[in-house]
């Protein structure tokens, strides 16, 4: 079988893949991502580069996924729709592909009011469902969103999306997932995983209507660094479900940040153990340094 | 109704630099909304006056994004208009303009922000229902658009951003695909939501002319 990417390899062989966040800078400075890389080579399978994430300018991800792609690590490039209109979605996959970008993960994305430009005006011309549909349709059958015709080269683009089991009304969150997988995802990365039990009931469902079996899905971890990173993720972002006894812990622990080291092993052991998950997506805002410890300590690396 | 706010006095001060002012309002939304009705056009010559600005005189449109209506109505006021400088305008944008179609030589200054299409909730509560888009697809989401009600335009939502029925970016405002949720579950209807809604079509949005 061809690979569309060594992500979709890896899932494919039915091995637990991880994929791991790097954070791109506020400004032009490329080190910032080489420096992080060179720590992060060879611990995962691909790296996700954001996008303007939570609406802040940074350099971009496909100014990103390249420099990673110089350096011998896979990309899974990410784009959102708040800041581009389907002709300008559509480009940018088709100049990613050319540059050989092979995973691009698909969000609607943060809302610009969250950022630092405040002002600016919110694209959305098309929804992350609609965008992973076209972007198969490029793929699969040659064809752009209004219907005309590729006519050099369709993108064979490892398909990506996001997904938040955490979210309300909890009862479409499987649905969703299905519309996602129905509109053409191959992988999913779900939101930061804290409340197991909520996560493990969608993940029932999940199974019930056999989706495990047609999508590959990495359950989000998200290291706490800090009381101060508890309380605003509990607290403050959005469709994060952080149970009372985690942060309890973190704010009782002598050492907060050794804690929530403890609390993500915990976290990746249990996961490991969920039918139908098949990797974890890890996301250490701000502490990309930790992953390595992370994944040994769980036995992910050196590869199982 | 086409909702509107009343710029703030100190930012009208600025553009009027002093300079004497016909003040004009309007009969329909902007009287609603108590932004541009005669009470309000009278309260605003009352503080123009106070700040030591010649107020010419005022007129209320019925309403003034009529214009020939606006024509003849202004017709009445051409003594007081020729002696201002400024002419400045209580109504949506659109009154606005038709009054600048028909005051070419005077400077408009805008006396309001045009907020939106929206809804009387109650006397002096509005909310934003319609993006006037050109084509019309509320009847797939229980008569409701979330073109225009969710911040993302999602026509697949809800986003992970709904929480316990209320927006990620307002927690005062509802999540539209929340209500959607609602009224589809109680007609036992949720499968409806499986469905994937394609792109909209924005071509429609485009028409700037209507001819009966």
């Amino acid at each position: 079988m061809n690979f569309r990417s060594n992500l979709h390899k890896v899932l494919s062989e039915g091995k637990f893949a991880v994929t791991a966040e790097i954070g791109p800078p506020k400004g032009s400075k490329a080190n910032i991502i080489v420096e992080k890389a060179e720590i992060l080579k060879g611990f995962a399978d691909a790296y996700n580069i954001t996008d303007n994430q939570t609406a802040v300018v940074r350099l971009s991800s496909m100014g990103g996924s390249l420099i990673l792609i110089k350096k011998g690590l896979e990309p899974i490039m990410q784009m959102t729709c708040r800041d581009r209109n389907r002709i300008a979605l559509q480009s940018d996959v088709l100049g990613a592909a050319a540059n050989g970008i092979k995973n691009i993960l698909f969000i609607t994305g943060d809302h610009q009011s969250f950022g630092n430009h405040p002002d600016a005006l919110g694209v959305f011309d098309v929804d992350s469902i609609q965008l992973i549909e076209i972007v198969k349709n490029l793929r699969d059958k040659g064809l752009f969103e209004s219907g005309d015709k590729i006519l050099a080269g369709s993108p064979d683009i490892y398909i990506g999306g996001a997904e938040n089991p955490f979210a309300d009304p909890f009862e479409l969150r499987v649905d969703r997932l299905e519309k996602k997988i129905n509109a053409g995802a191959d992988f999913i990365q779900t939101q930061s995983v804290y409340n197991l039990e909520k996560f493990n009931i969608w993940m029932d469902e999940v199974r019930a209507r056999d989706l495990d079996k047609k999508v590959h899905i990495l359950a989000g971890i998200t290291p706490l660094k800090s009381l101060k990173m508890a309380e605003r993720m509990k607290y403050h972002v959005p469709g994060v479900d952080i149970p009372d006894f985690f942060y309890e812990r973190i704010k009782r622990a002598p050492n907060p940040q050794e804690e929530g080291f403890n609390i993500s092993i915990e976290l990746i052991n249990e996961i490991k153990k969920i039918k139908g998950i098949h990797g974890i997506h890890i996301t250490a805002l701000f502490w990309e340094s930790i992953i390595p410890s992370l994944l040994k300590e769980t036995k992910l690396y050196p590869n199982p | 109704m086409i909702i509107t706010k009343q710029k703030e006095f100190k930012d009208l001060l600025k553009s009027i630099s002093k300079e004497p002012v016909f003040l004009i309002g309007c009969s329909e939304c902007a009287t609603i909304c108590r932004t541009g009705g005669e009470e309000e056009i009278k309260k605003m010559k009352k503080d123009l006056e106070a700040e030591n600005i010649i107020v010419t005189g005022w007129v209320i449109l019925e309403p003034a994004c009529n214009l020939l209506n606006d024509k003849r109505l202004l017709k009445a006021y051409n003594n007081e208009i020729n002696k201002a400088k400024n002419i400045l305008i209580f109504s949506c944008g659109n009154g606005l303009q038709t009054v600048s179609e028909i005051l070419t030589q005077k400077k408009i200054i805008c006396g309001t922000d045009t907020l939106f299409l929206g809804e009387i909730k109650r006397l002096s509560d509005f909310e934003k229902r319609c993006r006037m888009c050109g084509d019309c697809i509320s009847d797939l989401f229980e008569g409701v658009c979330p073109i225009t009600r969710c911040p993302k335009s999602m026509l697949n939502g809800p986003c992970g951003g709904s929480i316990k029925g209320k927006c990620e970016i307002d927690k005062e405002l509802d999540c539209i695909w929340n209500i959607i949720y609602e009224r589809l579950k109680a007609k036992n209807q949720l499968y409806r939501l499986k469905e994937i809604q394609k792109p909209k079509k924005w071509s429609k949005s485009t028409e700037f002319r209507r001819l009966l």
